[in-house]
């Protein structure tokens, strides 16, 4: 499942270690939830990054204590239709200021790149090669953005009412009168 | 009207040009059609029995005579020439090719037109009162809070994939037209008592297999709160909702399981940490928004001219049609004048290409060019002078759409059914067709007074059956249509549910049964002037059930 | 959710696959020869639940020609299909109400 980082195709460095497995001295690890809070205290004196996988049905304000110990956050999709992570992902990038890796799994396909970034993703598993290879395209898809979130896109409503803004021109079409 | 900007336009253009897209990794089988399927749906593309459906919205229920064309154009090039409004101010082409989609779109689109959140699990096409900037009984123009909502909430990053569909509807009327408490978000705009005005907000109405009336959460929001409050109300429901199962998964279940209160509750402590963030609503933004809406130049005129007065006296038919299809208008000399798309024996809520191209021209001519769409599926030239209406009547019943039954007991409202839905056990239509013939001698329809009929084919109750003074749900019993008969049922400021009146009945005994409920109404009511749905107010259902199952 | 083919498909009496075809969702029937026809007569009927299986089987393998694929019960009557509920009667034969304009599929 390729991986996009920063609009490329990239290598992961994160070792997924699954709960059971041993984790190992060194390098990037991704651990589950549960292994992530039972053993907080341990994975803060790690010397390399950790990360976790949090489900899509748990508090995400569960992390918040532990969230300066993390490099990576991966949220799930278990299928494209569940939309609970883009919450998740707004609540900690604008709420709790986590500025690491957020990085959305699972059922992750084109369409969806451009809602995940302005929900706060800079990392994808993407389920299709065609569509990682489409990620500048799709992330280009729209121009037009109406909700100020945490990515920082300006608004359409700004742009119209701000003075220094280029002039809207409103097409003479037909009007009452 | 709402004025397009190049931002709308531009978006409409790239919403295009991505749909484009999916169609084509589609009919190559790039993407399956589980994946393909939530994203036609928010294009507004299902898949009925014998075809596509595309369903467009009408914003706020407004639409430029020149949209009108545009839609018979489509109607015309790409599909039957017809189309089919609905009771949610949108319009539903049932006979579209998947390949020819995009294309469809694209000319939309050149017309400011889109099928963008008519379906999927996202936030539908918000709906307003049709008679919005022109009642006289509103205290503030509804579609600028529509239009604001609707902005905020077109493509939202964060709720785009629901647990389920999310319906808001906003009224400013002291009558409520839009149908607010059957709604996921209802937002009512009114005066409080401090001369504040703001917004009382319900959420968790909405009908199908379990229905709910909508419950206030929030009986006075300042209006520059309004998205914020919106904002924390979807994020609850998108994280809460329930998604394990699809008939539980409205808002409607969640705030009936927390309980109105706790949610109401949750949603403030979620808004807290989000009302004086970017949503606070900034009075430029809103003073910009009102800004694009534009007011005819109304002429300085008295009400009811002279000619209007002589017209009624020369013509009894005239005369019939006034006193059904025209409203009131807030400008003196103006009148608001209701389409009916219901005449006898014909599918409620069609209208053909030609029929559109000559609305256009009407509204070109009598209404600044302009018409309003309603849940009740007919039409309004919302800006018509008094003076006009005889020349506006001729026109408008030399193509069918002056049938002065307005509000009357042929005026019914019907989903699709089991003639075009997939989803369907039972037909609607043909139901229809056969209670309005019944109820032909519009002597009999006017004595009978207002009286509302709602027909769904299925459980899902898109005809609002619920909500109808007289609602009729489809059911499939061995292979048979039967009939489910609800009364008392009412979606304005009084909305409540209707009570089901007995066991099902077969097909044919539909238009009996609705003649027999008709029938003991006229024999119940104290006086030539109490509703049908007064009365059954006054004396219960128990009367009426005793008369339609008497004999059966 | 099971999906439908893990399900024991039980079927009484004559039965046929239908679906819609993607391109422009037009009612379609499976043939024995594999492939889709919008002519009710050519479809394959089967009789048995495992006759069934393996025709719905073989037809939801084909995503892109057609969509929605399910079985549907027939009556055999004179060497004609015929559609055996009110449902498929409405998707073979169009709305029971008159349309506007008519034209042919």
């Amino acid at each position: 499942m390729p991986l996009v980082r920063s609009g490329k195709i990239v290598e992961d460095r994160f070792l997924r270690v699954a709960d059971g497995e041993p984790v190992p001295e060194r390098g990037p690890v991704i651990v589950s939830a549960e292994r992530f809070l039972a053993d907080a205290d341990e994975f803060a004196q790690r010397e390399d990054a950790v990360g976790v996988i949090w489900p899509n049905s748990r508090n995400v304000s569960e992390l918040e204590p532990h969230l300066a110990n993390l490099a990576l956050i991966a949220l799930v999709f278990p299928v494209y239709k569940d939309g609970r992570a883009y919450s998740q992902a707004r609540v900690l990038r604008e709420r709790f200021g986590f500025r690491g890796e957020l990085r959305a799994t699972g059922q992750v396909l084109r369409d969806q790149f451009l809602f995940l970034m302005r929900a706060g993703f800079d990392a994808f598993e993407v389920a299709k090669p065609a569509d990682a290879t489409a990620f500048e395209e799709a992330a280009r898809r729209y121009s037009v953005f109406f909700q100020p979130t945490g990515d920082g896109r300006v608004t359409v409503a700004r742009v119209r009412t701000s003075r220094d803004a280029r002039p809207v021109s409103v097409r003479s079409e037909r009007v009452s009168a | 009207m709402y004025l397009y900007d190049d931002f709308d336009r531009t978006l409409l253009a790239e919403r295009v040009a991505e749909f484009r897209g999916q169609v084509g990794r589609r009919l190559t089988g790039e993407l399956n059609e589980d994946e393909f399927k939530s994203l036609r749906l928010m294009n507004g593309v299902y898949l009925q029995l014998h075809a596509y459906m595309l369903r467009i919205a009408i914003p706020y229920g407004t639409l430029a005579s020149d949209q009108m064309r545009k839609l018979a154009h489509v109607a015309r090039r790409y599909d039957r020439g017809y189309g089919h409004f609905t009771t949610r101010q949108n319009i539903q082409f049932n006979w579209i090719k998947l390949a020819e989609l995009p294309d469809a779109m694209a000319d939309l689109a050149d017309s400011r037109l889109h099928g963008m959140q008519t379906s999927g699990n996202c936030v539908r096409n918000i709906t307003t009162d049709q008679w919005a900037g022109v009642a006289p009984d509103e205290i503030e123009d509804p579609r600028i809070w529509a239009e604001l909502l609707r902005q905020h909430l077109t493509l939202h990053p964060e709720f785009s994939f629901l647990p389920r569909k999310f319906k808001i509807a906003v009224s400013a009327a002291s009558h409520d037209r839009a149908a607010l408490a059957i709604h996921d978000l209802s937002v009512r705009l009114y005066r409080n008592g401090a001369g504040e005005v703001g917004f009382e907000v319900g959420v968790g109405g909405g009908l199908g297999r379990t229905p709910f009336l909508t419950k206030i959460i929030k009986p006075f929001l300042a209006k520059r709160d309004l998205l914020s409050y919106v904002e924390a109300v979807l994020r609850l429901y998108n994280q809460y909702g329930r998604r394990d199962n699809i008939y539980k998964a409205r808002i409607k279940i969640l705030v009936h399981e927390l309980g109105a209160e706790k949610f109401g509750r949750e949603v403030d402590a979620e808004w807290q940490s989000i009302k004086d963030g970017a949503l606070a609503l900034d009075p430029a933004v809103i003073a910009e928004i009102a800004a694009r809406f534009r007011y005819p130049d109304y002429e300085r005129l008295e009400d009811s001219p002279p000619a209007l007065a002589a017209a009624r006296k020369a013509d009894a038919r005239f005369a019939t049609w006034v006193d059904n299809a025209v409203s009131n208008h807030k400008m003196p000399g103006y009148a608001i004048v209701t389409l009916s798309l219901k005449p006898v024996g014909k599918p409620p809520g069609d209208c053909m290409a030609d029929q559109m191209d000559a609305i256009a021209d009407i509204a070109d001519r009598h209404s600044f060019s302009e018409i309003r769409v309603g849940h009740e599926q007919n039409l309004v030239l919302p800006h018509v002078r008094q003076g006009d209406l005889p020349e506006v009547f001729r026109a408008l019943d030399a193509i069918g759409v002056a049938t002065p039954n307005v509000g009357l007991v042929s005026d019914i409202i019907a989903c699709p059914g089991l003639d075009y839905c997939s989803l369907a056990n039972a037909r609607a239509i043909p139901v229809a067709q056969e209670i309005s013939k019944r109820f032909r001698d519009l002597d009999v329809a006017r004595g009978l007074g207002r009286l509302h009929i709602n027909i769904s084919g299925c459980i899902n109750a898109c005809g609002h059956h619920h909500v109808g003074h007289i609602g009729i749900l489809g059911v499939e019993k061995n292979g048979e249509e039967f009939y489910q008969i609800t009364i008392g049922g009412r979606a304005d400021e009084k909305a409540q549910l209707g009570t089901l009146i007995g066991p099902a009945v077969p097909y044919d005994d539909v238009p009996d049964v609705v003649e027999d409920i008709a029938q003991a109404y006229l024999e119940l009511r104290q006086q030539s002037d109490e509703l049908f749905i007064d009365t059954i107010e006054r004396v219960g259902v128990e009367p009426f059930k005793e008369r339609v199952y008497a004999t059966r | 959710m099971t999906s439908p083919l893990q399900q024991k498909l039980k079927i009484s009496g004559s039965s046929v696959v239908t679906a819609n075809r993607l391109a422009d969702g037009a009612v379609v029937y499976r043939t024995a020869e594999g492939t889709w026809t919008t002519d009710i007569d050519s479809a394959a009927v089967v009789s048995s639940a495992e006759a069934a299986t393996s025709l719905l089987t073989a037809a939801k393998a084909d995503g892109v020609q057609a969509v929605d694929v399910y079985v549907a019960p027939v009556k055999l009557k004179d060497g004609r299909i015929l559609p055996a509920n009110l449902r498929e009667a409405i998707r073979l034969r169009g709305p029971t109400i008159e349309l506007p304009i008519t034209f042919g599929i």
